[in-house]
């Protein structure tokens, strides 16, 4: 499905030159669910950016579905590609309404000048938002800039999910939520996933939730994959496990041992 | 009295127009767009010399007015989003080529239409039974068509992409939209939005004048923020309805204000003074309401 070959970035050059990337390869088959950890300024965004064509890598490729996909730009790697980012003011567009947000999300190309909020459109908008878990149904009319983060975030998942991407990518999409909310958008995101079987790759500071979702694991540092684990392993890895793998490469930071969750 | 109000009210429509073309740049697009200073005049300009030289009939010089508009505001679009321009530079490098070009198309500085027949002329004598309100129930029903027609397309897949251009461009790309090619649009439609204002207004007043445009999105910009302010909503069909009345409302203020206004010693060539002293305070309003928030809490 994904094809992240010898992927290097680069930001500014000459002296103060840093490497985000070197030497990148990734494969994710249709199905995967990989998550992704690291400590800050390990290329894990980076890593998200180059994929869905925000950040252009300096050097390698990336395939999408076994296409070429290096110099599509971002917009049209979005009709096959969602994301989810972390700050819930960033994934909706503020004084636009519930429904029209939705609508905006349920049709990724070829839009017509037909209405955007037909009355059956409407109607699976509302049972849409019903799965939800939280009452979003009352407020299709409101604008999103009235909701709540954790509102705000759910809306985000349920607009990534709803026209079945073939990639999903969450960029740390609970970090900027209290705890319960963030552990209702987890929930969210799972069932969604399943649901659909999506092949998913989801950023996380969070070692509980990074062994807890998804058969694959990867932990990043300094731009490089350092570590890799898959099913049978992942299920038996625990946060000691990572916490050592961290130790042992001299990459402990207090973000990771004070993580609050 | 009646007649002049009525004088006002079909100013309030016709550069009602335009006020709609600067709400699409300016509060859909968030695009600062000084085109319009210049468009407005081609508008004007292709319109008078089409009356002029080739007889043309006066509703076709409108579609001519709305397409060279369009074509104006896709240079701005042009220069911003894919030459880097940013946006209030490429809308004055567009306003100043416009400039000369608009002389081009007239040929001399203004253009009298007195002794041909203009959308006005038309007007009077087809609905000459509604005698002094004919001209106002055509540019009434012209200006609220279009304002419908803009309503619905807000409302279509395409129209809420534009939208969620201006609030939110990484969000729209992330749902896979060229905002590049939105922005673009949006300026192509508030641009011939302006220059149709701008041939209704000229073939009304009776001449084009290549200085007829200086101000055009001060006094766009003044429709926008006074109706705001009275209609307050972010339902499209009020907001475009707000930019209406609120056009209208400045008309009508204008108009008593070069009435009434030398008992305080107010000129004519005041106007531009005033209106742009006008969009100021209403700009900086919630910014100093904020302020005086700030003050009445803890510091």
């Amino acid at each position: 499905m994904l094809d992240v070959l010898g992927v290097e970035k680069r930001f500014r050059s000459g002296a103060d030159e840093v490497l985000a990337l070197s030497g990148i390869d990734l494969h994710l088959d249709r199905g995967d669910f990989l998550t992704v950890i690291g400590s800050n300024g390990a290329g894990k965004s980076t890593l998200l950016h180059v994929i869905c064509g925000v950040l252009l890598p300096t050097t390698g490729r990336v395939r999408l579905g076994g296409i070429d996909v290096t110099c599509t730009p971002a917009y049209r790697r979005a009709r096959r590609i969602s994301r989810i980012v972390q700050d819930p003011m960033k994934g909706t567009a503020p004084s636009m309404t519930v429904a029209e947000n939705l609508a905006l999300a349920s049709k990724r190309r070829g839009r017509t000048l037909r209405r955007a909020i037909s009355r059956r459109r409407r109607a699976a908008f509302v049972e849409r938002l019903s799965d939800l878990g939280v009452d979003l149904t009352a407020r299709l009319d409101d604008p999103v800039s009235t909701l709540s983060g954790g509102e705000r975030q759910a809306l985000a998942v349920s607009m990534a999910t709803l026209s079945r991407p073939d990639l999903l990518l969450l960029d740390e999409h609970t970090a900027a939520l209290d705890p319960k909310n963030a552990e209702r958008i987890v929930e969210l995101t799972r069932a969604f996933v399943e649901e659909e079987a999506l092949t998913t790759i989801m950023v996380t500071h969070n070692m509980d939730q990074a062994i807890e979702l998804g058969n694959r694991l990867l932990m990043m540092h300094k731009g490089q994959i350092v570590h890799e684990v898959r099913d049978e392993v992942k299920r038996q890895t625990r946060v000691c496990d990572l916490v050592d793998l961290f130790s042992r490469r001299h990459v402990v930071d207090d973000e990771l041992l004070l993580d609050p969750t | 009295m009646g007649s002049i109000l009525i004088h006002a009210a079909e100013q309030g429509f016709a550069y009602g127009i335009a006020a709609l073309g600067v709400f699409i740049t300016f509060r859909i697009l968030r695009f600062p767009d000084l085109t319009v200073d210049g468009s407005f005049v081609t508008g004007a300009a292709i319109a008078s010399s089409l009356l002029t030289s080739m007889g043309v009939d006066p509703f076709l010089t409108l579609a001519a007015a709305f397409g060279a508009g369009c074509i104006a505001g896709m240079v701005t679009g042009f220069l911003h989003t894919r030459l880097g321009i940013t946006d209030l530079l490429a809308g004055v490098l567009s306003m100043i080529m416009l400039y000369s070009i608009n002389l081009r198309i007239m040929g001399k500085p203004s253009i009298s239409l007195l002794r041909v027949a203009t959308l006005s002329d038309v007007v009077e004598r087809a609905l000459s039974p509604l005698g002094a309100v004919a001209i106002l129930a055509v540019l009434a029903g012209m200006t609220l068509l279009i304002k419908f027609v803009l309503d619905a397309f807000f409302r279509t897949e395409f129209g809420l992409a534009l939208r969620a251009t201006g609030d939110n461009e990484a969000m729209i790309v992330a749902q896979g939209v060229n905002t590049k090619s939105m922005k673009v649009f949006g300026l192509a439609l508030s641009n011939g939005l302006v220059a149709l204002s701008g041939a209704l207004v000229a073939q009304y007043s009776g001449f084009a004048d290549v200085g007829m445009g200086v101000g055009t999105i001060v006094t766009g910009l003044a429709a926008v923020i006074v109706g705001g302010s009275l209609i307050r909503s972010r339902r499209i069909g009020w907001m475009t309805a707000s930019v209406l009345v609120g056009s209208l409302v400045y008309r009508v203020a204008v108009m008593f204000a070069l009435r009434y206004g030398y008992l305080i010693g107010f000129q004519a060539s005041d106007l531009k003074l005033v209106t742009s002293l006008i969009v100021i305070v209403a700009l900086v309003i919630p910014t100093v309401r904020e302020r005086l928030m700030r003050k009445v809490g803890s510091c």
